[in-house]
């Protein structure tokens, strides 16, 4: 095990910037996620750690040494890949195997240790099919035998669900999970996905265009978003944004939502979690577009003005699209952001 | 809708009209290809008077003419020498022409891409024309009357490059980087990764430049004025000049000459379609 530090890194495309001065602790047997949307350099980033990519500036220490100048193979690391890129001609047994092959691992030291990657993945009895014989979960796990047969100070997982269908990933989710509970192994694991972030990190690193926007727990997250951005990105379904004015210690918003609130007068964004908002049957502001009930509870889609937004309420509801409603909201489960400069206020 | 977008109904009648239509023209074109080959055996077994005759399976068939080629001339020296030459041109070019299509496609250096563009651009170029300062080349060399001089000019095939370049652009990166990360060398990598994923496209290369270089015969004759280093297809056009109108004698040596080419297209002709298909060309 060991710690991932990255101090100032940058990477450079030419003259294109893609990485730009980054900053990232990893401890010891932590997992972190790397999260944000195409193209926001985490793959990059990834790839920097793992030595396929030059680091154009910065520098990267795993177990307190710098790597910037070591290839991948000298610098102890796992990486599982989004498409699995296991060698499709060997076996399953010879693709975790191939590692300890290179490094000359006695072949009885590799048989054992690739029988006992396999026991932990559940993979005993496919160890002489190729991939082709196999399922898109079966692969992941392959891949990831293949990461742990080499016990390496480190685990890179570069968006390694996103070809497994949604009821496969909810599974290998848990899975890679409980993995890294038991081998306590450092992890870096990148993704796009917000939900699976929130449910593996211990850690989520938001990024967007080559910056860090925040890093935190889940929750933290969640909870004390620093920016509209990192707000709007962290939670499903996504939260709402109203925009209006602070004036006289109350907010008003569009669609006639009000609170009192004690931010600095002028144009403000309150946002406001789909499950924080009521609705006030006597108000007429909103216009009902859409009502989708799950079961637990009842999604609703609202308009007033250009806003559109999402609303989840427990209880079974009367309203159908053409009708239209008010809401609440409870002032301590409002933030507000500055419309300019998008960063928090309250 | 347009009408244009609406479905044609086409009977049973109808489809089976066009089914055998085309039938009729596979079968035509099938006979066109065969009818000479099949007129190159039925001469190889008639006597040299009958050779002009329009009957297609002569009355009194002889082996004559196979054992005239085999007695008479060093038609099995001819073989061996078209054999070995196309072995050696097959293993060499893969071998160094595997590596320079990696190359080209994966690695990263200066001029890569001009390189790729020369070698391609040869392409342009047909034999006839090079053939002069070619010789010149091999001669100075002290390659004239040699294998060296029959093999080593034939290597070279930008096609074959061209070919194992798109193959391997297509294998996804990440399987590299696998590689990389498990510890493997660029060399081991070729070796061990890029290699056995290649003998699908290698096999069928193999079969095209064992099959190009068993017929070539402007380069072996150009190179090798020693009959002992006569190649089949020289040997065949000598029959010619030896005996003037011998048609007997070079039928029943190109029937011997197609076998090797016919076992192997029968035997791979999944491999040669399929590397017919990958490269576009052709």
């Amino acid at each position: 095990m060991a710690s991932v530090e990255i101090r100032n890194a940058v990477k450079k495309y030419g003259e294109v910037q893609v990485i730009h001065g980054v900053d990232i602790d990893v401890g010891d047997g932590e997992f972190v996620v790397l999260v944000g949307p195409s193209g926001c350099g985490k793959s990059t980033l990834l790839r920097m750690i793992a030595g396929l990519e030059e680091i154009s500036g910065g520098t990267i220490s795993i177990a307190d040494e710098v790597v910037n100048d070591l290839e991948p193979k000298e610098r102890n690391i796992a990486m599982v890949f989004q498409n699995y890129a296991l060698y499709p001609h060997m076996t399953v047994a010879e693709n975790m195997g191939f590692s300890l092959r290179l490094s000359r691992v006695s072949k009885d030291e590799a048989k054992a240790k690739v029988e006992n990657a396999a026991d932990i993945l559940g993979l005993g009895a496919l160890l002489d099919r190729y991939p082709g014989q196999l399922s898109g979960g079966q692969r992941q796990r392959v891949a990831m035998g293949r990461a742990i047969v080499r016990d390496p100070k480190v685990f890179l997982f570069d968006e390694p669900l996103s070809n497994l269908d949604a009821k496969l990933r909810v599974q290998m989710r848990a899975e890679i999970k409980a993995l890294h509970r038991r081998l306590k192994t450092t992890t870096v694991y990148v993704t796009h996905d917000q939900v699976e972030a929130m449910t593996m990190a211990d850690r989520i690193v938001i990024m967007r265009d080559g910056h860090i926007q925040q890093i935190g727990t889940p929750l933290e997250l969640y909870d004390n978003p620093q920016s509209m951005f990192v707000a709007g990105f962290i939670g499903s379904p996504s939260i709402n944004f109203i925009p209006g004015t602070l004036k006289d210690g109350t907010f008003h918003g569009i669609g006639g939502l009000s609170f009192a609130s004690d931010g600095p007068e002028g144009d403000a964004v309150a946002a406001i979690r789909p499950n924080k908002l009521g609705l006030s049957p006597g108000g007429s502001e909103w216009d009902v577009l859409e009502v989708e009930p799950t079961g637990a509870e009842t999604m609703l889609m609202l308009q007033a003005g250009e806003v559109q937004i999402t609303i989840s309420v427990s209880d079974r509801t009367t309203l159908e699209p053409g009708d239209k409603t008010g809401l609440s909201a409870l002032p301590g489960d409002v933030m507000l952001f500055d419309p300019k400069t998008e960063k928090r206020i309250l | 809708m347009s009408k244009r977008n609406k479905h044609i109904p086409v009977t049973k009648g109808q489809a089976t009209t066009v089914r055998i239509i085309w039938m009729i023209v596979s079968g035509i074109l099938g006979i066109l290809i065969l009818f000479p080959l099949l007129w190159m055996v039925s001469i190889a077994f008639r006597t040299s008077e009958q050779t002009f005759t329009s009957q297609l399976i002569a009355p009194d068939a002889t082996l004559a003419n196979f054992v005239h080629v085999f007695t008479e001339v060093p038609f099995l020296l001819y073989m061996w020498n078209s054999f070995f030459v196309s072995t050696m041109v097959t293993v060499i070019a893969l071998f160094f022409h595997t590596m320079a299509g990696y190359a080209l496609a994966r690695l990263r250096f200066p001029g890569r891409e001009f390189i790729f563009l020369a070698i391609f651009s040869t392409f342009l170029v047909s034999l006839p024309v090079i053939i002069v300062p070619l010789f010149v080349i091999v001669k100075s060399m002290g390659m004239l009357n040699s294998y060296a001089g029959l093999i080593i000019p034939a290597i070279f095939n930008a096609f074959g490059i061209f070919l194992l370049r798109q193959y391997y652009l297509s294998i996804p990166r990440e399987i590299e980087e696998a590689a990389l990360i498990d510890g493997a060398s660029y060399w081991r990598i070729y070796l061990s990764i890029i290699l056995p994923l290649s003998k699908p496209i290698m096999s069928a290369l193999a079969i095209l430049f064992f099959l190009t270089n068993w017929n070539s015969f402007l380069w072996p004759l150009t190179i090798a004025s020693d009959p002992s280093l006569w190649m089949v297809q020289v040997g065949i056009a000598n029959f010619s000049s030896q005996y003037a109108a011998s048609w007997n004698y070079m039928m029943a040596a190109s029937t011997v000459v197609a076998i090797p080419t016919l076992v192997l297209f029968i035997v791979f002709q999944k491999q040669i379609m399929d590397s017919l298909k990958t490269s576009g060309l052709k």
